[in-house]
């Protein structure tokens, strides 16, 4: 069973959490033909995590991982299976719709890819409007200094409210997307590769708006990417998923240096760095990716392993606290456990 | 900020963009040109014939064509000019109310069962499977021998062989723009269900649809006139080009005429339409493509 | 000092001794659209050695994918092509399409980006490379299939006679994108082009196909062009990088000539966007503005309205020409960042 992260470091309890999920699960049926038999993958495996107010928490891994899954299923844009959310102490697993609308006024999200999260047939304007009309944020004499002044707050100006998507670029359709989340006043944003599809040097941008705007309006955060670095940059802590369970999440440096889960090793040291001083050992095998298909008894790691022993492919690890705040889920870390880990 | 000076700030829209791509289509503006002279004339024809339609002169019955009735008369002596032009507009008529209504009853099901899915969409597909299993002229007859001849019966016999075929695109489009992520940002700012269907779906699902009305538009004309030849169209002495080739066909070597004005109606609108059809369908396919 | 286009390029020729594997001078495509004429490369000039790495570096629209279709003449619809492609001394841009079946597949192949759909889903693994196989290197079908399973094995796959008979969706991502680099090399080409190939794979199988190539380099001595937008990409493989901006090639010269003196603003710009892996930084350095519309380009330097040594009158008058640092490291600015105590060598 997986176990609810316990934190006993003191700062940690002190800060207060925004969000929290326990034991989340989504759930996909998949059917290969129309005579084989239908199969669950589960890219939301039993997660259990907190994210506490002010921070940004990055989520990290490859594809298959369920990272994306994660970030739409907190925001019940994915139904869950099983398990709980809780918003600012509510819980809002099962709320109706229309009880959920209050919530959704301090949940965004902004999606990966910048040429398909606008409506083509919609200008900017009323892309902006609805939330306005959909939370009641103002009155409709006050409505176009609210949707400028959002505008504004991304780096556009009045000249774009009445265009439509198809005449501005990846990186402006990206402000109008975080324009469009930050227009009802979010506690909390879910970004879900928000830089993935963009050139570099508008990455650079984005990023820096996002952060900026953080500071600006106290925003919490959860960054999804698949990008090291960028992760790195942006987020107070990190957690490390693996085929739809998180193996290891602690404060960004930490889980940087430490690296204590060997997925999260193999992981950051396939990196390339833009560093020449630092070539990597580029190994040829071919440990492969393996399909969220495949059943696992114990931990999913085992076949690409290179510490694996006997227990491991028997039972599934729970979590260790290996330091104030930073959890592993590796029995190798098993003796350093220093607080009560509860399944 | 974050723009070039130098770029030059077009404002473009579909209609635009759309209009520039059938410029080069030749057949395309052929067909345009003779659906609009088409719908010309259906307007007004009221107020262009030379000759009342249905008035009948027996001294000039069967005249081949001749300075004062450039396409003959027929053997009421009626001006077949006056009678193509007229039967221009009843041809338009039906076909217009008919696809207007098989368009709107295939939105519905379509947005319902492509967006809802699940086993709403099953039990809508097989329902349409039931009207797609009959040959669509034999439907056509059907409804009409049961309903009695008439305009409005031709209009609902027309609907309903024509609107599973809607039903079926507009499903499909909606699948497909459903999986758009707009979508998903409409849920997450509290978008209502049929607020997405109309607001966010609907609108970027509709140009298969418009192609197929077009299309769709030359079938309608087409079933008209052959039920109309069939004797099961509108009643006499009401013009209609089919039912013009049906009393023409006694008369097919000694007035030609009579068949040949009315055949070529035919086939030039349907023509038209299926050229503007296509031509559409080549513009708005690949839709504005502006990565 | 400035010297006239004449001089120029016959200095640049003195330096050159031996004949590079592939060099690209002068190349100038323009498409024709309904929105007006796509000035997509204006000048672009790049070189490969025999046995070497060369990383191809840009965002989108500066032509880099244009400019490799166009050595392997895939381009249909271009408008304007002008310039030379000389691959080993022979222009490429003057060959009959018959003559050019000749060199690609056999002399230079080419590596795609998306794995899924370069594959042809309906015939096996095997069959795909035996067809590759038989139609440049003359070999019955038991010597194909053998030639087929070697190269399976040079990229490292494990069980290539398994494999073999194997269709495109029975295997993963990795294993699909080492197929296509064993068809690759599998008529022993001079040069491989490698368009993005490992953007669309995760990271951890990322590294393993960068090894793969790195490793082929050594053991086979075939010249690699790999075009990618990722700069750590570039810094662990490459041996020398050329790195392009709106339809030129703005800076070139080995990787560590780049990486640690580029004198391109745009080059520094580039490196500098990454976000640092070792310190930490509050803001990521940015470089204001957007990739330039390719029908109604700035005029001058494509660069001058984004740069931050922007000298008015001079960058935004006329396109710079080619200068050169060291016989290595050339570039195309009036402003550049260059190392101190070096005095400009404007030859080129």
């Amino acid at each position: 069973m997986n176990s609810k992260i316990n934190s006993q470091d003191k700062d940690l309890v002190k800060k207060e959490t925004l969000v929290e999920t326990e034991g989340l699960v989504k759930a996909f049926k998949v059917k290969k033909s129309f005579f084989s038999e239908a199969k669950w993958i589960y890219p939301v495996d039993r997660i259990s995590l907190r994210i506490f107010r002010g921070e940004t928490l990055g989520v990290v891994g490859e594809s298959g991982c369920g990272k994306t899954t994660l970030g739409r299923t907190i925001l019940r844009l994915l139904e869950p299976n099983d398990g709980k959310i809780y918003f600012d102490g509510k819980d809002i697993t099962n709320l109706p719709h229309s009880e959920l609308r209050s919530f959704r006024k301090h949940m965004q999200i902004v999606f990966q890819d910048p040429y398909s999260s606008l409506n083509p047939r919609m200008t900017i304007y009323d892309t902006l409007k609805r939330p306005i009309r959909i939370f009641k944020l103002c009155d409709k004499d006050n409505e176009p200094e609210l949707i400028l002044n959002t505008l504004r707050s991304v780096g556009l100006d009045k000249q774009h409210l009445l265009r439509y998507p198809h005449e501005f670029s990846g990186g402006q359709r990206q402000r109008i997307a975080i324009a469009r989340a930050l227009i009802s006043k979010p506690q909390f944003i879910v970004l879900d590769e928000p830089t993935s599809a963009l050139d570099v040097s508008v990455q650079a941008q984005i990023i820096n708006l996002l952060c900026e705007l953080r500071e600006q309006y106290k925003l919490t955060y959860l960054f999804i990417s698949h990008d090291i670095s960028i992760i790195k940059h942006v987020s107070n802590r990190i957690a490390v998923m693996y085929l739809g369970n998180i193996v290891e999440i602690g404060p960004t440096d930490s889980v940087f240096c430490n690296r204590f889960h060997p997925y999260t090793k193999l992981l950051i040291s396939s990196v390339p760095l833009p560093d020449i001083r630092k070539r990597m050992e580029l190994r040829i095998d071919t440990s492969e990716v393996p399909s969220l298909l495949k059943k696992f008894d114990g931990c999913k790691f085992f076949d690409r392993c290179p510490y694996r022993a006997k227990k491991c492919e028997v039972s599934e690890p729970t979590f260790y606290e290996v330091e104030a705040g930073h959890f592993v889920k590796c029995y190798l870390y098993e003796s350093m456990q220093t607080g009560g880990a509860q399944s | 900020m974050d723009e070039n000076k130098n770029e030059k700030l077009e404002r473009y829209s579909t209609l635009r963009v759309v209009l520039r791509r059938m410029k080069r289509n030749k057949g395309g503006i052929a067909g345009l040109i003779v659906v609009l002279i088409y719908f010309v004339i259906a307007v007004i024809g009221p107020w262009i014939v030379p000759y009342h339609p249905d008035e009948p002169d027996f001294e000039s019955a069967l005249m081949p064509p001749n300075p004062k009735h450039p396409f003959g008369t027929d053997l009421f002596g009626r001006d077949v000019l006056s009678r193509v032009i007229a039967g221009a507009r009843t041809s338009f008529t039906i076909s217009i109310f008919a696809v207007a209504l098989a368009v709107f009853i295939g939105l519905v099901i379509g947005t319902i069962a492509g967006y809802v899915g699940g086993w709403v969409d099953e039990v809508l597909m097989r329902f349409l499977d039931i009207f797609m299993a009959f040959p669509e002229i034999l439907l056509a007859i059907a409804i009409v021998a049961i309903l009695g001849p008439g305009k409005i019966n031709i209009v609902i016999a027309i609907a309903v062989f024509s609107f599973p075929s809607f039903a079926r695109i507009t499903r499909a489009s909606v699948i497909s723009v459903k999986s758009n992520d707009y979508v998903e940002a409409a849920k997450a700012i509290g978008e209502s269900d049929m607020s997405i269907m109309l607001r966010y779906i609907l609108p970027n699902a509709l140009s298969p649809v418009v192609v197929q009305a077009t299309l769709r538009m030359g079938t309608a004309i087409l079933t008209i006139s052959s039920l109309g030849f069939l004797g099961l169209g509108v009643k006499a002495p009401e013009a209609e080009w089919g039912t013009e080739l049906a009393m023409a066909r006694s008369y097919l070597e000694s007035a030609p005429w009579l068949s040949i004005f009315p055949g070529i109606a035919i086939v030039l609108v349907v023509l038209g339409f299926n050229f503007l059809g296509d031509a559409l369908n080549d513009a708005l396919n690949p839709r504005l493509k502006d990565r | 000092m400035r010297s006239t286009q004449d001089s120029r390029i016959g200095k640049l020729e003195q330096r050159v001794i031996k004949l590079k594997l592939l060099e690209i001078r002068n190349l100038k495509v323009y498409f024709n659209t309904e929105e007006g004429i796509v000035k997509a490369l204006e000048d672009v000039n790049l070189e490969i050695d025999k046995g070497e790495i060369l990383g191809l570096v840009g965002e989108t629209g500066c032509g880099k994918s244009v400019t490799v279709l166009t050595v392997l003449r895939l381009l249909s619809n271009a408008s304007t092509i002008s310039g030379q492609v000389l691959f080993e001394g022979q222009d490429l841009l003057k060959l009959s399409e018959k003559e050019m079946l000749k060199i690609r597949g056999k002399e230079i192949t080419m590596i795609f980006q998306e794995p899924m759909t370069s594959l042809n889903p309906v015939f096996t693994v095997g069959q795909q490379l035996m067809d590759v196989i038989q139609l440049h290197m003359n070999l019955d079908k038991k010597r194909a299939l053998e030639r087929a399973i070697e190269v399976l094995k040079l990229v490292k796959l494990p069980d290539p006679d398994y494999i073999v008979n194997k269709y495109p969706h029975e295997l993963s991502g990795g294993m699909r994108q080492r197929v296509m680099i064993a068809m690759a090399i599998s008529c022993e080409p001079k040069l491989i082009i490698a368009d993005e190939p490992t953007t669309a794979l995760d990271v951890t199988i990322q590294a393993q196909i960068l090894g793969i190539l790195k490793h082929l380099k050594e053991q086979l001595g075939v010249s690699i062009l790999i075009i990618t937008h990722n700069l750590g990409v570039v810094a662990q493989i490459c041996d020398r990088v050329a790195v392009m901006y709106s339809g030129y090639v703005i800076e070139t010269g080995t990787v560590a000539e780049i990486f640690q003196h580029a004198v391109h603003p745009y080059t520094r710009g580039l490196l500098k966007a990454i976000p640092p892996i070792e310190e930490k930084v509050e803001r990521l350095n940015v470089i204001p503005g957007n990739v330039p519309n390719l029908i109604t380009p700035p005029s001058g330097c494509r660069f001058h309205p984004r740069c931050e040594r922007y000298k008015d009158g001079v960058c935004n008058a006329q396109a710079p020409s080619l200068r050169q640092l060291t016989e290595t490291h050339t570039y195309m600015c009036y402003n550049p960042y260059l190392p101190e105590g070096v005095v400009e060598e404007v030859n080129v």
